[in-house]
């Protein structure tokens, strides 16, 4: 195996943490003001997420800066293409990253509705919106031969990269209903119960619109033939799965299932792009491909060695952090905030 | 206005606002993780408390810290995007690396450290925020290791029209970085050096519950500060003199130099016509500046006139020279700051010492106004550094002009320099009002949010 697809490899698994992380960040922030009744109820819900928030965030900028690093042409024609999109984003999330913070130093209503608010629209925003983006990787982009993109904003916005944008706001609104049901007890976890299983047929419905569109306006079905192997099968029968868990009442394994849904569905689409990391929907050639779009064998090389030797500190760290907050919450617990 | 104009004035823009909040979280999450070392070393509540105390100000400014840093780390793609093709190799992987090296640190560690009191010991916890505070640190050297390079390209080969990485070391060796990343350090401790004790000095003055503890603080403060002050202006003449030899047009702008002259003089005070490249007023201290780039009252400093010639038949022909006014004037405003602060920080520590500070309102009142000092030393070195760099973004090989995007129109960019810049202005009304608020709490019980019904 080559660098290149090495790192194909590593960007991948950044934005699979990215996405089984912050999505449940996202869906806790999306699900606040529903679920939590009460102001103290939603210091409860937010106090699951607050101590594991940032460190997830986190492997968001990681990933930019991998593929900064990595393929630097990728970086440079997606973000100035999709500069409107991703001021959006930006918007959103840095008035979610404050929120956190800023909401309990005041005790009006205020002000914590208003952070409140905040918390869901910052959640809603770039989940809709990452989910636009990585559909649109499969889906093509007008990008011409000098990697430049040449459309507009409304070029990101059709109908399989609309659905990938609801898809991702429904998985990760029910991945994050899943993780609420397991980190709390009492009435919100109840709560949490069944706001899952009502999310959980919009999911489905969303998910197979997005495979008969996938199959209709890309070329994912074409390249991988109509049986794409057990991957995408994985994540179908994870996702049917956590309805016989929820059904259960057992809310931990729901969790599991929501995660390996969407770590499966994440590791298809990549399969989908390889070697490709951004389709031109004007000339198949002048796509961009871990090959012409890389940086030098030297930096890869560099960040090879630097990779293999940080990840797995951080994956360490970071499992210690989730297990000393392993306990549930509850309106009785002692919260900080 | 042109798509190049506003993508430099929301670069300027949003890069400053940034580092109003870094300076205070590298400086102030060291002096934290000493309290708090302290608390546990010696068993005493009272440095709980003050860990507290400067903890929660602490957290509120890393939030926005955090939360423009989001920005940071994609607007080169979105706004300099020939930059980023061109600089992909030196530039992208120091970002990676201080994301999987210090931000995944500072984070999760700090996530620990808030919600963790009760969970972990003490010990523990002390352990933790001297983590955060390594991690912090850390992201700072390696961002400025791809600034040092804009500065001073090395360990490089231009080659597919890129600048590609051919010595990864040379990068992290770069000099540049060795002088600017001290710099940053030091001024890092002198800005939470004079936050601490601008506050205390404010609280002593009210007479504030818990004198005990702002007197300590003050105390702290005081040193802390002092020793990055006296550090800020060793390294920075250290970095002055490393200057004139790597980029000597921008140390001519600092002084306004228009000739060469040997020995040269240092100006006081000038005003000059930018357009006609000569001074119309000037105060100079004969030998001064030779004596600043050399340690001896002689030898050649080269003036901009004749740097500009020499530029022009190493670089083809163009215009080299920064803005002359703003280079001047923002490298005396830093250093202004910085012999006020070793001034103000040296009486506040001989009367802290004699125990008379506190009969003192007046230097009381000038050590809480003081507190605003290191925010301006700290834009204005930030404003000299990048600007006096100009017309280059990466010094000798790109110019600002050719890194801009070239797909993104005025139009957008107008838009997103909008929106940011609202959205900060807004956001810093909440973030003064904040810490205002908590500043002014002081150590009550009210500030204990327990007590208020709201749960600690
Ligand atoms: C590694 C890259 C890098 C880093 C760490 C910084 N800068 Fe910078 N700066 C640039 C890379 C850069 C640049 C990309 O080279 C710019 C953009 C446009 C330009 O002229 O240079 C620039 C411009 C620029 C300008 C406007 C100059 C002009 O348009 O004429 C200001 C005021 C600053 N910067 C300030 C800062 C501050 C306060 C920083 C600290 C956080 C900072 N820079 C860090
Ligand atoms: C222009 C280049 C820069 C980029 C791309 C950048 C990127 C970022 C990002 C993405 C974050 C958020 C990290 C998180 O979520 O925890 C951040 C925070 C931070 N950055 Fe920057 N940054 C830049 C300039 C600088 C400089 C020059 C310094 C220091 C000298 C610095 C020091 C820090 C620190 C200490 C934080 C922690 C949060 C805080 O400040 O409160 N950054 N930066
Ligand atoms: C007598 C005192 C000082 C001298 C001689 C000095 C010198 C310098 C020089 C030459 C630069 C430009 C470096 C470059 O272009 O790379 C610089 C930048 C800077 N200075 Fe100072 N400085 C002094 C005081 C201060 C103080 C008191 C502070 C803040 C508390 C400060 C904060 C900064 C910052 C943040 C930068 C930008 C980062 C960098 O390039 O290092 N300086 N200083």
């Amino acid at each position: 195996m080559d660098l290149n697809t090495l790192w194909f490899i590593l960007i991948g698994v950044l934005f699979t943490g990215f996405f089984f992380l912050e999505g449940f960040d996202y869906g806790v922030g999306m699900l606040l003001p529903f679920l939590g009744h009460d102001d103290r109820e939603r210091r409860v819900i937010i106090n699951t997420i607050g101590p594991v928030w940032d460190g997830n965030e986190v492997w968001m900028l990681t990933a930019g800066g991998a593929l900064f690093a990595a393929f630097p042409h990728f970086y440079a024609t997606l973000f100035s293409g999709a500069y409107l999109a991703l001021t959006l984003m930006l918007l959103a999330l840095i008035v979610r990253g404050v929120s956190f913070e800023f909401r309990s130093k005041d005790l009006s209503s205020r002000w914590r509705n208003g952070w409140d608010w905040a918390i869901f629209f910052g959640s809603l925003v770039p989940a809709l919106l990452w989910g636009v983006a990585m559909s649109n990787l499969l889906h093509g982009l007008p990008v011409n031969a000098a990697m430049d993109y040449t459309g507009d904003f409304f070029d990101l916005l059709n109908p399989f990269s609309l659905a990938g944008g609801l898809a991702a706001v429904a998985v990760f609104s029910l991945h994050g209903a899943t993780f609420l049901a397991l980190k709390t007890a009492g009435e919100i976890r109840e709560r949490s119960l069944a706001a899952a299983k009502k999310i959980w047929p919009v999911a489905v419905l969303m998910l197979i619109v997005y495979v008969i569109l996938a199959a209709t306006t890309t070329d994912f079905f074409t390249r991988m033939g109509y049986d794409p192997g057990v991957v995408p099968l994985a994540a179908v029968v994870a996702l049917i799965l956590v309805r016989y868990f929820l059904g259960n009442g057992k809310e931990g394994w729901a969790f599991v299932m929501t995660a390996l849904s969407i770590v499966f569905s994440v590791i298809t689409l990549f399969v989908g792009l390889f070697p490709r990391l951004l389709v031109s929907s004007l000339n198949p050639e002048w796509s961009l491909t871990i090959y012409n779009a890389s940086s030098s064998q030297y930096t890869l090389k560099v960040m090879t060695i630097v990779a293999l030797i940080l990840v797995p500190f951080v994956l360490v760290y970071q499992a210690w952090a989730y297990w000393i907050f392993r306990k549930r919450l509850t309106v009785d617990s002692e919260l900080e905030y | 206005m042109d798509a190049l104009t506003l993508a430099r004035l929301q670069f300027g823009i949003v890069t400053v606002y940034h580092f109003f909040f870094v300076p205070l979280t590298l400086g102030l999450s060291v002096l934290l993780a000493i309290m708090e070392t302290k608390y546990v070393t010696s068993g005493d509540e009272s440095y709980k408390a003050m860990v507290k105390f400067w903890g929660k100000l602490f957290l509120i400014n890393f939030a926005m810290g955090v939360a423009t840093g989001i920005v940071q780390e994609f607007q080169f793609g979105m706004n300099w995007s020939q930059y980023s093709r061109f600089m992909g190799d030196i530039f992208g992987a120091p970002l990676a690396i201080e994301a999987l090296l210090a931000f995944y640190m500072e984070s999760t560690f700090l996530g620990v450290w808030i919600f963790g009191w009760d969970k972990i010991s003490p010990r523990l916890h002390a352990t933790v925020m001297w983590l955060v505070a390594i991690g912090s640190n850390l992201s700072a050297l390696w961002i400025l290791a791809a600034n040092s390079f804009m500065q001073q390209p090395v360990g490089y080969a231009l080659r597919n029209g890129r600048a590609e990485m051919t010595d990864f070391f040379a990068i992290l060796t770069n000099g540049h970085l060795w002088v600017q990343w001290p710099h940053v350090f030091a001024s890092a401790v002198t800005t939470a050096g004079f936050f601490v004790a601008g506050i205390s000095a404010w609280h002593l003055l009210k007479g504030s519950p818990r004198a005990d503890i702002f007197r300590r603080s003050f105390r702290w403060g005081t040193v802390y500060g002092l020793i990055g002050t006296a550090a800020v202006i060793l390294v920075g003449h250290a970095q002055a003199q490393y200057m004139f030899k790597i980029q000597p047009m921008k140390m001519a702008a600092a002084e306004a130099l228009w000739q060469t002259e040997n020995p040269a003089g240092m100006s006081l005070f000038t005003i000059g016509n930018e357009k006609e490249r000569r001074d119309v007023f000037a105060i100079r201290i004969p030998g001064a500046l030779s004596f600043l780039a050399y340690n001896r009252f002689s030898g050649e400093v080269k003036g901009i006139n004749n740097l500009q010639e020499e530029y022009v038949q190493k670089y083809g022909p163009g215009e080299y020279v920064p803005p002359v006014a703003i280079s001047y004037w923002t490298f005396r405003i830093m250093v202004g700051a910085g012999f006020l602060m070793l001034l103000l920080g040296l009486l506040s520590l001989r009367a802290s010492m004699k125990g008379t500070f506190e009969e003192s309102p007046r230097l009381m009142r000038w050590m809480f106004w003081a507190l605003f000092l290191p925010y301006i030393a700290n834009s204005t070195g930030w404003i000299f550094t990048e600007m006096a760099r100009q017309p280059w973004i990466v010094f000798g090989l790109q110019k600002v002009a050719d890194g801009v995007s070239n797909t993104v129109g005025a139009g957008s960019v107008a838009f997103s320099l909008i929106t940011f810049t609202l959205l900060y202005a807004i956001l810093i009304v909440f973030d003064v009002k904040l810490l205002t608020k908590y500043a002014k709490a002081g150590i009550t019980e009210a500030a204990e949010p327990a007590a208020t019904g709201e749960m600690a």
